[in-house]
């Protein structure tokens, strides 16, 4: 169900990250539009970015983003070949990480 | 035979229902599967309690070294694209605030020692708001601003 797209670029001594989660990211207070009842929550409420096995950047987010989370962010250094891991934690437990190499 | 089958199932059935049951009382459902995921913070209705729960204050200073990008018209309210930088050295984290909404507080970023400071990401927006980008260095929140205008119904955020 769940997919991570993720394209990491080394410039100018930095590398910029660009993500696509696949996620419903259900913030509970949504309603079905035919049985008009809420839809149960369920969203990320982590994720956490590494370059090698340095953690870059840590997120923490509520139901308020969007469905199919884009995230973009940049960290000093990286070289091509080096890899970069993106992995999520949603509210019911579930997991996924991926990892590319930067280009 | 077939009937054995049977009652195993009635049974199986049973069971299942009695914890749907529970799990719609709520009994089951984990308040957070993370310990480190601040309910508090994520659950408070308006943007003050959201930045002292997450942040330790409620005081932000409008600075130059934050910025903040958003569209003046969201076409798309569950979907609305949100750009934060920060020049601040040092920056501990970037957090996003859609004022509006009814839990305000979207998302927070912990800045490791090699993160530089920019985020963007799509947020969702209940209503016509200013999107808030709160920077934490020290003991101090440095912010920006952006009000984006909500047309059609939004989106409950």
């Amino acid at each position: 169900m769940s997919r991570i797209r993720i394209r990491a670029e080394a410039k100018g001594g930095s590398t910029s990250v660009r993500s696509l989660i696949t996620h419903p990211m259900e913030s509970g207070l949504r309603k079905d539009s035919e049985t008009g009842e809420l839809v149960p929550a369920q969203f990320i409420q982590e994720v956490v970015c590494k370059w090698k096995d340095e953690v870059v950047l840590r997120a923490h987010w509520s139901g308020g983003v969007s469905k199919d989370p884009y995230l973009a962010f940049r960290f000093r250094g990286g070289e091509p070949g080096d890899p970069v891991e993106i992995s999520w934690t949603d509210s019911e437990g579930q997991t996924a990480s991926a990892t590319v190499e930067i280009r | 035979m077939i009937d054995l089958k049977r009652r195993a199932l009635v049974k199986g059935s049973l069971a299942a229902s009695a914890i749907g049951f529970v799990v719609a009382a709520g009994l089951l459902i984990p308040r957070s599967v993370l310990a480190a995921w601040n309910a508090l913070a994520f659950r408070a209705e308006d943007p003050a309690t959201a930045l002292q729960e997450m942040l330790g204050t409620e005081d932000h200073t409008p600075s130059e070294e934050v910025r903040i990008r958003a569209p003046d018209n969201a076409e798309n309210a569950a979907a609305v694209r949100v750009t934060v930088e920060t020049d601040l050295e040092d920056a501990e984290s970037i957090s996003i605030i859609a004022s509006g909404n009814r839990y305000p507080l979207l998302a927070s970023f912990e800045l490791g020692p090699r993160a530089e400071g920019f985020i963007e990401m799509n947020i969702k927006m209940a209503e016509t708001a200013d999107v808030v980008a709160v920077v934490k260095r020290g003991d101090s929140l440095f912010s920006a601003a952006k009000n984006v205008h909500v047309t059609e119904g939004g989106c409950a955020g």
